[in-house]
């Protein structure tokens, strides 16, 4: 192993198709159009100095290093901004542009501190590195004139001198060794689009400002890192750096956060994580990062982590420490006495979407093979059910149409239930990046989101929905396209059946639909939907993304196939820049459902009644697998309570803080006898759980991760499991215990199992993922390198399949006693329940759940802003802190869920979607009063948390 | 103490300004130019103001003002001395001006009176070298500034 180095071309990669030949020190290089002379050099092997280039971002011209002389033309040009010419001749080293090169270097050092040796970028500096390119031997201007350098300059205190800020909590920026050369704030402006940082002043007075002259903390800046990674000096620098050192290898692998699935290399010392830098090469992020993946890791060393296995009889007792073998004995025989008393039916699994593909293979594959059932679930029962359900019915997979990189060529996005810039913050930026060239944007949330408006990009259309009416707007938005003929004709005879489109077509033209109609239950302008409707219908390539707020309703299926409908109405689907993209949460969500997690499915999303699928697994395996499906979730919690569901084994999901109305969720496992968790942390689940095995994290296995785009990306370990074991040998270790006879010895012999089971899996192995870095199923025969597009020249289903979609109004309505509409989302810097990022310096950014509230609403309730509000609905109530804004509608009310405190769950119901189950997170009737403090429940429960986390340390060993 | 000179404004009026010129194309600097006009300054709240109804950060704007020197953050005096610092000027004796300047109107160069009754500035060429060391006083232009004349500006401006 060695520390990855990636070339830096110097200037962005054209994508002419044109190719130009020109020669560079005598040497013939063939380059697109548009490529700069520096990149073109690069291509040759030759580096040009240079100090403000870099590839990431466009080319400047600002530092003067990179000066070559091309024959025929006068002066010295900056090689970063001459793009190349047929038959040009460049030379890149001559007297003259060495005698320059060494002038502007010793002006830099000039205005530069010479404390190398102790410096933190010693060892990855560019200037140092430059310095030492332009053989710079002396300083002939002395440090006694005016600089940046020292604090104080003779005995007066030095005016330009600035400290250093070290208000973020990730990374410094330490002014006195800044060189101006604007690589931060561009990538601030061109790679993250927040446009957080400028140059203030000119000439000599120029220093890189935050905001207006503020600290990181206080300014804009989302903490991406994209600065950091550009800066070429230590003027950026991670704290880690400086604590540590420099690593010395480094492994490349896959963030363990949403489900953009970023690629990063974590740069080691011996087993010590230095820091995660994005990966260029990456597929899904192009070497942009977020404030959670590139620093957000602490977690994996925070002291809450549980590292030896616990036991106990009851939940009243304290966890006892034991041995892996006693844990594990006393779980199989609790498991087997119970399948003996309440039947083979009793028990079941919970697969988590945060771990590997091949982790989540093995936990349903203990429950088919093992436990002898079918009762396996995964988180994405609570979020992209629907998604599997809609798509899969209309184009015939459950999965998005695109990768990532086909937003570059989307000429209208909507953008729907979704809040990319917190949610998915790469893909945001990649997002942002393409509305900033022109793109346009139609924006369907409740809330106005950073998208509706932020620097540089704005929404052509907001369509302010109340919450729960998607179908009714979509289908409001598709009866603009069939009544004014925008619809694409052609793509629909061709790809589509004529006839289900012609019920579909009738059904959305009734004016009952029309956007004037709806209107008075949408709360959304007819003139808005309709401009949204042409625009979309009109614009070029349109392409949907969606979240949650699509899928976590009573109609989350039909909302889905209506995004089908409306994507196959304009055509909009099969080539790059359009297609049906979900945005998945978390890192492995597709990859857990296409692993087989749902009670219904075996691997690749084939029906457990189909004798032929359960041939293959069965002459595999050497087991029966029953045809019956087995239980959901919220079944697994109903059949708990009504005594025939006995035990659960939950890996890495916290189903009490995640999953709807709380009280039901302890109710069910409070009725269980053997609760199985298996995680980092001792989660709220685990507060009702009888056996704990701690897990390990991303950084301590081997695997792959499916992120959104269908795209399969290693996990690679790059430490030992601090718990002992990775989690797939705790999953094989159970099943032995339970009287299997797994033996794998490396997850690549898992991928191979799948690979031979599964059909969309067909080609993937670790060789393939080694030597390609990442591949999109489907890939096998007919797509040996994957698939970045789907249903290219048809569908999969065959036709693609309009399905009616008749708008049902949910039955959790806002009425006299809840007049409030609830709806939840989350922010940047959290993720999910929080259990890793509440546990990591992010909550610098969120460290509380805040519940947003108009001011018109809070007016009428004699609501401040920060002060504690009850929030209450037909299921509970919580309390939390008002934050009154207009970002929300009047009458409807919006919190995050990050915090186990605030107990958002309490007041969410089980009312959920028809086809799924998925709960209806996104739309609860509510009350808001004002309030002291905590609810009962909260205090309640905040005690009996603190109770059931009670440890008894193992004895030493003699 | 200096006296508080920071002008009285409301966030409507600045919006008001955007809105009178956002239809230029590259409207920021005029916008500066009327905050200025108006407020005497550029106030630093007015910043994120003229950023959120141009859809630009707050950083962009403090950028583009920033590099502009005769964009201020605090009003000036009620009169305004500009000494032109450039290399002719220097050459016909700048720097004595320059000195006596400040030593007579106690300022330095960017600073205004403590009774607010005057603003010193160096620039960087009025375009009147044939007449250094030139200066600039309440936006005329002055050739050939001795000491005598500095004094007499002096006299005129502490009136």
């Amino acid at each position: 192993m060695r520390l990855i180095q990636e070339t830096d071309f110097g200037t962005p990669a054209s994508r002419a198709e044109k190719m130009i030949t020109l020669s560079v020190d005598g040497f013939d290089v063939t380059v697109p159009e548009g490529t700069s002379v520096m990149r073109a050099s690069m291509e040759a092997g030759i580096k040009v100095p240079k100090l403000c280039a870099t590839d990431m971002v466009d080319s400047f011209g600002s530092c003067r290093m990179c000066l070559v002389e091309i024959e025929g033309r006068r002066g010295t040009p900056a090689s970063c901004t001459t793009p190349v010419t047929e038959g040009m001749v460049v030379h890149t080293q001559t007297e003259q542009l060495k005698s320059l090169r060494r002038g502007v270097m010793e002006l830099y050092i000039s205005d530069h501190p010479l404390d190398c040796l102790t410096c933190a970028a010693n060892g990855d500096c560019e200037l140092q590195d430059v310095a030492g390119e332009v053989g710079l031997r002396d300083v002939r201007y002395g440090y006694e004139g005016d600089s940046h350098v020292t604090a104080r300059s003779g005995d007066q205190p030095n005016m330009r001198w600035m400290p250093k800020d070290e208000s973020n909590p990730y990374f410094t920026y330490d002014p006195s060794k800044c060189i101006v050369c604007s690589r931060c704030v561009r990538a601030c402006e061109e790679v993250q689009g927040t446009f957080a940082l400028t140059i203030e002043g000119r000439g000599f007075d120029s220093r890189v400002s935050p905001g207006m002259h503020e600290d990181f903390l206080s300014s804009e800046c989302v903490s991406c890192g994209a600065c950091v990674q550009a800066c070429p000096t230590a003027t950026l620098t991670e704290k880690s750096v400086i604590e540590i050192g420099q690593p010395e290898h480094s492994v490349v692998t896959t963030c363990a956060y949403c489900g953009v699935g970023c690629s990063f290399k974590a740069e080691m010392r011996g087993e010590e994580l230095v820091r995660m830098v994005p990966y260029k090469d990456g597929k899904a992020n192009r070497g942009h990062s977020c404030v959670k993946g590139r620093f957000a890791w602490g977690y994996a060393n925070h002291q809450d982590r549980i590292l030896n296995p616990m036991i106990r009889d009851t939940i009243d007792e304290p966890w006892r420490e034991v041995s892996w073998e006693e844990a594990l004995s006393f779980t199989a025989n609790r498991l087997k006495n119970l399948q003996k008393d309440y039947g083979k039916e009793s028990v079941g699994v919970i697969t988590s979407s945060r771990c590997t593909n091949e982790e989540t293979f093995l936990v349903q594959k203990l429950t088919r093979a093992v436990f002898g059932n079918n009762n396996t679930d995964t988180c994405a029962r609570v979020c992209h059910s629907p998604t599997g359900y809609g798509l899969g019915q209309a184009f015939g997979t459950s999965a998005g149409t695109q990768d990532f990189d086909s937003v570059e060529q989307t000429d209208v996005v909507i953008v729907i239930g979704a809040n990319p810039t917190d949610g998915h913050p790469v893909f945001g930026s990649r997002l942002k990046k393409r509305l900033r060239e022109g793109a346009e944007l139609i924006v369907i949330d409740p809330r106005r989101i950073d998208l509706v408006r932020t620097p540089h990009v704005a929404a052509a259309h907001h369509l302010p929905l109340k919450p729960g009416t998607n179908v009714a707007v979509l289908t409001a938005l598709a009866h603009v396209i069939v009544t004014e003929g925008l619809m694409d004709e052609a793509f629909i005879r061709e790809r589509c059946d004529w006839d289900e489109f012609q019920d579909y077509a009738a059904f959305v033209a009734d004016p009952r639909n029309s956007p004037e109609a709806t209107e008075a239950m949408t709360g959304v302008p007819a003139a808005e939907i309709r401009g949204a409707a042409r625009l979309y219908a009109t614009g070029g390539n349109g392409a949907i993304y969606y979240g949650l707020g699509v899928t976590e309703h009573s109609q989350g299926s039909t909302t889905v196939m209506a995004i089908a409908n409306l994507a196959m109405l304009t055509g909009n689907i099969g080539r790059p820049g359009v297609g049906v993209n979900p945005l998945r949460g978390q890192n492995n969500v597709q990859g857990s459902c296409d692993m087989g997690s749902f009670p219904h499915e075996l691997p690749g999303y084939r029906h457990v009644s189909k004798p032929e699928v359960r041939d293959i697994f069965e002459s595999l395996w050497g087991v029966t697998i029953s045809s019956e499906p087995g239980l959901r979730i919220p079944n697994m919690l109903d059949a708990a309570v009504d005594g025939t569901f006995k035990g659960i084994y939950i890996q890495g999901e916290d189903i009490l803080q995640s999953d709807p109305d709380t009280k039901h969720v302890a109710a069910g496992l409070a009725a269980m006898e053997c609760v199985i968790v298996h995680d980092l942390f001792l989660n709220e689940t685990a507060n009702y759980a009888h056996v704990f095995l701690p897990g390990s994290t991303f950084l301590e296995k081997d695997g792959t991760f499916t992120n959104a785009e269908r795209r399969i990306n290693r996990v690679r370990k790059v430490m030992s499991p601090k718990n002992g074991y990775a989690d797939w040998e705790i999953t094989q270790m159970l099943a032995n215990a339970m009287g299997a006879n797994w033996t794998y010895t490396h997850p690549s012999q898992v991928m191979d199992e799948i690979a031979a089971t599964t059909p969309s899996f067909a080609g993937v192995n670790y060789d393939l993922l080694e030597e390609k870095g990442s591949v999109q199923w489907p890939c096998n025969d007919a797509n040996p390198e994957g698939s970045p597009v789907m249903h290219v020249d048809g569908f999969v289903r065959g036709k693609g399949k309009f399905i009616v979609t008749e708008y049902v109004a949910t039955d959790e309505k806002s009425g006299p006693r809840f007049p409030l509409l609830l709806t939840t989302g989350r922010i940047l810097s959290q993720y999910n329940v929080g259990a890793q990022t509440r546990r990591t310096a992010n909550v610098m950014w969120h460290d509380e759940d805040r519940l947003e509230i108009h001011p018109h609403d809070a007016e009428q309730r004699g609501i401040r802003d920060g002060d504690y509000v009850r929030l209450a609905s037909r299921s509970g109530e919580t309390s939390l802190r008002a934050l009154i804004t207009d970002r929300v509608a009047p009458g409807v009310v919006y919190t995050t869920f990050h915090h186990p405190g605030t107990q958002a769950n309490v007041i969410t119901t089980d009312f959920s979607d028809w086809a799924t189950n998925c709960p209806e997170y996104k739309v609860t009737a509510v009350q808001v009063t004002p309030s002291n403090g905590p609810t009962e429940w909260q205090v309640e429960y905040e005690e009996q948390a603190k109770q059931s986390r009670r440890i008894l340390h193992a004895e030493p060993a003699e | 103490m200096a006296l508080d000179l920071s002008p009285d404004f409301s966030d409507d009026r600045i919006e008001a300004i955007v809105d009178e010129f956002s239809n230029l194309e590259g409207p920021l600097l005029p916008i500066l130019h009327a905050v200025q006009e108006e407020l005497g300054c550029v106030p630093r709240e007015a910043l994120p103001v003229i950023a959120g109804k141009l859809n630009l950060s707050r950083a962009e704007v403090h950028g583009v003002m920033s590099f502009y020197h005769d964009f201020r953050e605090q009003p000036a005096g009620r009169h305004s001395v500009k000494i032109c610092r450039a290399e002719a000027c220097q050459s016909m004796g700048g720097d004595r001006i320059a000195e006596h300047a400040k030593g007579r109107f106690k300022v330095d160069f960017g600073e205004t009176a403590p009774d607010g009754s005057v603003t010193l500035e160096a620039v960087y060429c009025l375009g009147l070298c044939a007449c250094a060391p030139a200066a600039m006083v309440d936006g005329k232009v002055v050739g050939r500034i001795d000491e005598a004349r500095i004094d007499a500006i002096a006299a005129e401006v502490r009136l």
